[in-house]
C-alpha cells in the first residue's frame, strides 16, 4: 500500500470514527462509511491540509470513495 | 455571562451607527475585533479609541474580489475567526415601479451577496475547528414589507432564510447563525427622516422611541456568546414592539 493510501485512510478512520478494516478502496464515503454530505466537505478540506493540495469543487464532487481519494492524492499531490 | 475573552470577530459596516456599537460591545466582553468598513478614517478613529485587540480591514462589499479577500484578511489579523457578524447594509430606496436595476442589484449585493460570501469563507473554519457565531443584521422590514424599499426588503428576507439553511447545515458541527432584525434605530439612516416622516414612525412604535444600536449589539453579544449555544437558525427582533411575530 503507498504511502498516499496510508495517510488517506488514517484521515476517514480518524474523521469518521470508523474501523481500519472498513475503509477499503470501494467504500463509498457516505453508503459504506455513513459519511453525511457535510462529512465529505470536511474529509476534502482534511486531504487539502494533510497533502498540501487544492482541491477545487469539481474535483472534490469526483471523490466518493476511498480509492477515488487516494487516485487524486497520487497524481495531483507533491 | 456572556464572556467573550479569547474570541476573535469580524464586524462589517463597523463605521455605521449600529456597526460600531456591535463592534464596541463585542470588544468590552473581551473579543478580539476586526472592524471592516469602506471609511478608513473612521475604522482608524473607532480602532484607536477601542486601543488594543482591534485590527481594521477596508472592504468594499458591492465588489467581489473585496468580499473574498475579507476573510482571509480578518483571519490572517487575528489568528482565527470566531464570530462574524454581517451587519453592513446600503438602501437606494425607490418606488417599485420606479425602481433601477442598478438600485436593485446594488443593494442585493451588499446585503445578501456578500453576506452569503462572508459566510461561505468564515464557516469552513468554523468547521475545522468545531466552533462559530454566525449573526447576521436583518431588518423590521424583511418580515413586513415597506413601501419604497422592495429592494431592501427583499435583501433582508433573504438573509433570514439564508440564516436558517446555513445554520440547519452546520449546527452539527456547533456552529450557530441567527438573525438580529433591527426596527428603527438612532443611526445616519434614520437621520435622514423629517420631523413628519419621524412622527409618523414613532406612532407604529409602542415603546415610543426609536431604538440605540446599544441595544441592538447587546443582542448580537447574547447571539455570539456560549450562553446562546442552543439558539439557531432564529431572528430575534429588536423594535420596541412595532411588528411582533
Amino acid at each position: 500500500m503507498s504511502d498516499v493510501a496510508d495517510r488517506v485512510k488514517k484521515i476517514v478512520v480518524e474523521h469518521l470514527g470508523v474501523e481500519a478494516d472498513k475503509v477499503v478502496e470501494n467504500a463509498n464515503f457516505i453508503d459504506d462509511l455513513g459519511a453525511d454530505s457535510l462529512d465529505t466537505v470536511e474529509l476534502v478540506m482534511a486531504f487539502e491540509e494533510e497533502f498540501n493540495v487544492e482541491i477545487p469543487d469539481d474535483a472534490a464532487e469526483t471523490i466518493v470513495t476511498v480509492g477515488d481519494a487516494i487516485r487524486f492524492l497520487e497524481k495531483n499531490a507533491a | 455571562m456572556f464572556d467573550l475573552t479569547g474570541r476573535k470577530a469580524l464586524v462589517t459596516g463597523a463605521t455605521g451607527g449600529i456597526g460600531g456599537a456591535i463592534a464596541r460591545a463585542l470588544h468590552a466582553q473581551g473579543a478580539t475585533v476586526t472592524l471592516s468598513g469602506t471609511r478608513r478614517a473612521a475604522l482608524d478613529e473607532l480602532a484607536s479609541s477601542l486601543g488594543e485587540r482591534v485590527h481594521v480591514v477596508e472592504a468594499n462589499l458591492s465588489d467581489k474580489d473585496s468580499v473574498e479577500a475579507l476573510v482571509p484578511a480578518a483571519e490572517a489579523a487575528m489568528e482565527g475567526l470566531d464570530i462574524l457578524v454581517n451587519n453592513a447594509g446600503v438602501t437606494k430606496d425607490n418606488l417599485f415601479m420606479r425602481m433601477k436595476d442598478e438600485e436593485w442589484d446594488t443593494v442585493i449585493a451588499v446585503n445578501l451577496t456578500a453576506s452569503f460570501r462572508l459566510s461561505r469563507a468564515a464557516v469552513k473554519n468554523m468547521m475545522r475547528r468545531r466552533y462559530g457565531r454566525i449573526v447576521n443584521i436583518g431588518s423590521v422590514v424583511g418580515s413586513t414589507g415597506n413601501p419604497g424599499q422592495g429592494n431592501y426588503a427583499a435583501s433582508k428576507a433573504g438573509l433570514i432564510g439564508m440564516t436558517k439553511a446555513l445554520a440547519a447545515e452546520v449546527a452539527s458541527r456547533n456552529i450557530t447563525v441567527n438573525c438580529v432584525a433591527p426596527g428603527f434605530i438612532e443611526s445616519p439612516m434614520t437621520d435622514v427622516l423629517n420631523e413628519k416622516q419621524r412622527e409618523g414612525i414613532l406612532g407604529t412604535i409602542p415603546m415610543g422611541r426609536l431604538g440605540q444600536g446599544d441595544e441592538i449589539a447587546s443582542s448580537v453579544v447574547y447571539l455570539a456568546s456560549q450562553e446562546a449555544a442552543y439558539v439557531t437558525g432564529q431572528t430575534l427582533h429588536v423594535n420596541g414592539g412595532m411588528a411582533m411575530f
